[in-house]
């Protein structure tokens, strides 16, 4: 694909210039790594910052409750087979950071962009993408945000109101089904290891029936699910020809392979060809310090990112067998309620060292003695790292408790 | 108690259970079986009939559309309505505890309750979200409420019900009163786990159910720890 010859608005360059001085200023501050003010800024001076910066770039869009980040990631490496990628790969998923990471790239033919569940109609509005990943829906931080049901119904009519966009879709979620039911879509076998969400149809009302690993339907209507293009089998992603292909990824467990599998269906439909692709993905090591690794004071530390019950459900699938120290805190980034604790078995952690830690540790006490799970509170990280032999220490942390961790470490990527 | 075991019924997880309600039948069996008693949960899904026999049923939260269903399917059995008539205990929070009265609004439509409840259930001028606090009503002897609180509705207690609680912090029913107790039938906005942070309520369902005046205390150092920091965040 070439890129059509795309000059801006004299405001839109205004703008930018701005935005990309107000993003050094963030980072060189130390008030934050810039990956909102500029955009925030930009968007004061120029309403239509974000469409007019999106005009002329090939764009995907990543969205879901869970793995968008590193999908927006994958994504975007696999797309530089083609050429210049923009992404917003430090997670700010909302306009403004859109907008940021936008002014920020300069032109490029291509641009991947990981958007918050809530703003996909906007984005999709903005940046009139070729195609959009939708991975999973499930609760997450439900004080403020919308409910599941409601969530599949704004990206339904988000969709409908663009019906020449691409869709790549998990067929594995009952409410991503139902939402892009209607659009062109490529399913991908992306699995969904927590069904609390959907145990009732979004259509009709009816029982969601389950068998076997991945079979589901509706008892009441014809939702089921569709036969995906895309699967894994084996540690690796088979594409919609039959030929599989091994994915050596330096990112842990299963749902990053399915990650990886959604990233190349993307890519495939602008033209990438796997074996292409594959090598770009097995570069990518940590994403805004998810799945780091950090060595301090002997301990070799690793960090895992859980937002909600799905995420950790995941999380506990990739740590090892280690020491484990849970970060929760309840802010209005992580959503200001804990009922969801108890939506999460911790129980995969017995016999391990546990020590807990964060705003809202007590929380998670209770909890962690209701699971029958032993653990020790630690009133911080550093006495956290302390508290476990040399080796191997596993952090699980909620959003701003990751955030706060990640920044003990130096920011860590 | 109806057999050696205390049998406590989940009702409907399916529909009913947003926002952690699994923790509140945890709580009870924990903190039944630190005592020596023997427990056998049950969950019931909404496409099952409801047992009539159990001591305890739990009644979650849920959003509209299941809420509705979840009322439609309860009446429908007859099974909680048997329960209640020979006293069985009932905890209900958020769409559960509207369901339980007479009736409650879903999807801006009036749906009839359970009725086993005297309350009565409408819609707010605003959703009522954050932390709730209130004193409870002092002839169940209990220390102070304390929950999270995620609704739409407004619900008026009627004079066959008494409110749980006076509201210190948050809406509840209404700004000034929170829950329901009717005979053994409590129901709160407090939503989810709610007995994670009230192991007091927890044991008085367990005191009801059993006929059990005095059970043994349990080292609640991390409840205890829990309920004071979140009634000082909020004081």
């Amino acid at each position: 694909m070439t890129q059509p010859e795309h000059r801006l608005p004299l405001r839109t360059k205004l703008a930018t210039t701005v935005s990309k001085g107000a993003a050094a200023l963030s980072r060189a501050t130390g008030r934050g790594d810039g990956s909102v003010i500029g955009g925030r800024i930009g968007l004061m001076i120029d309403p239509n910052l974000l469409a007019n910066l999106a005009a002329g770039r090939h764009v995907a869009l990543v969205s879901g409750t869970n793995g968008k980040t590193t999908t927006t990631r994958l994504t975007a490496a696999a797309l530089g087979v083609l050429g210049e990628v923009a992404t917003n790969s430090l997670g700010a998923n909302m306009p403004t950071g859109h907008t940021s990471a936008l002014a920020k790239a300069g032109r490029t033919p291509y641009a991947v962009l990981e958007v918050d569940e809530h703003y996909l109609a906007q984005v999709l509005a903005a940046t009139r993408p070729v195609a959009v990943a939708l991975l999973n829906l499930s609760r997450d931080q439900l004080d403020r945000a919308k409910e599941v049901a409601m969530m599949a119904q704004l990206w339904r009519d988000a969709l409908a109101a663009h019906p020449e966009v691409h869709v790549v879709a998990n067929a594995d979620d009952p409410m991503v089904v139902w939402a892009a039911r209607d659009a062109t879509v490529t399913w991908v076998a992306a699995g969904q290891r927590w069904h609390d969400d959907s145990w009732v149809c979004p259509e009709c009302g009816s029982h969601i029936e389950r068998s076997g690993p991945s079979e589901w339907w509706c008892t009441g209507c014809t939702l089921r699910r569709p036969a995906p293009q895309w699967t894994i089998k084996d540690g690796s992603v088979v594409d919609p020809a039959g030929g599989p292909h091994p994915v050596r990824l330096q990112l842990p467990g299963r749902v990053n392979l399915a990650n990886a599998a959604t990233a190349l269906a993307v890519a495939a439909h602008f033209g990438v060809r796997v074996p292409d692709a594959l090598p770009r993905l097995a570069q990518v090591t940590s994403i805004a310090g998810r799945y780091a690794t950090v060595v301090r004071g002997g301990r070799t530390i690793r960090l895992l990112l859980a937002k909600n019950p799905a995420g950790w459900l995941e999380a506990f699938d990739m740590a090892e067998e280690a020491p484990t120290l849970l970060a929760i805190n309840a802010r209005d980034p992580d959503g200001l309620d804990t009922s969801w604790l108890f939506d999460v078995d911790f129980g995969a952690l017995r016999g391990r060292q546990v020590l807990i830690t964060g705003d809202r540790a007590y929380d998670l006490a209770v909890r962690l003695e209701v699971n029958g799970v032993p653990f020790a509170h630690v009133r911080s990280f550093g006495e956290g790292v302390d508290a476990v032999p040399p080796g191997r220490l596993e952090v699980i942390a909620n959003y701003t408790a990751f955030q706060d961790i990640r920044a003990e470490l130096d920011r860590v990527n | 108690m109806s057999t050696e075991a205390l049998r406590i019924v989940w009702l409907y997880p399916d529909l009913l259970s947003t926002y952690g309600d699994r923790g509140n039948l945890l709580i009870l069996a924990h903190r039944a079986a630190r005592r020596g008693i023997g427990v056998e949960p049950v969950e019931i899904r909404s496409d099952q009939v409801v047992p009539d026999s159990a001591d305890i049923y739990l009644v979650g939260g849920g959003e509209d559309g299941p809420q509705a269903l979840a009322a439609q399917r309860l009446i429908a059995d007859g099974g909680l309505h048997r329960a209640v008539g020979r006293r069985a205990v009932v905890f209900a929070v958020c769409a559960g505890y509207q369901l339980m009265g007479t009736s409650f609004f879903a999807k801006g439509a009036k749906c009839g309750g359970l009725d086993l409840l005297d309350v009565v259930s409408d819609r707010g001028p605003t959703r009522a979200v954050g932390e709730l606090a209130g004193e409870i009503d002092p002839r169940l002897g209990l220390p102070a409420l304390t929950g999270f609180e995620n609704h739409g509705g407004r619900t008026h207690v009627g004079p066959g019900a008494v409110p749980l609680a006076r509201v210190t912090v948050g809406v509840g029913n209404d700004g000034t009163t929170e829950g329901a107790w009717q005979g053994t039938i409590l129901g709160t906005y407090a939503h989810g786990p709610a007995l994670s942070r009230n192991p007091a309520v927890a044991d008085l369902l367990l005191r009801w159910a059993t006929g059990d005046g005095t059970l043994p205390p349990l080292d609640d150092t991390w409840p205890d720890r829990l309920r004071a920091e979140r009634l000082s965040a909020v004081g």
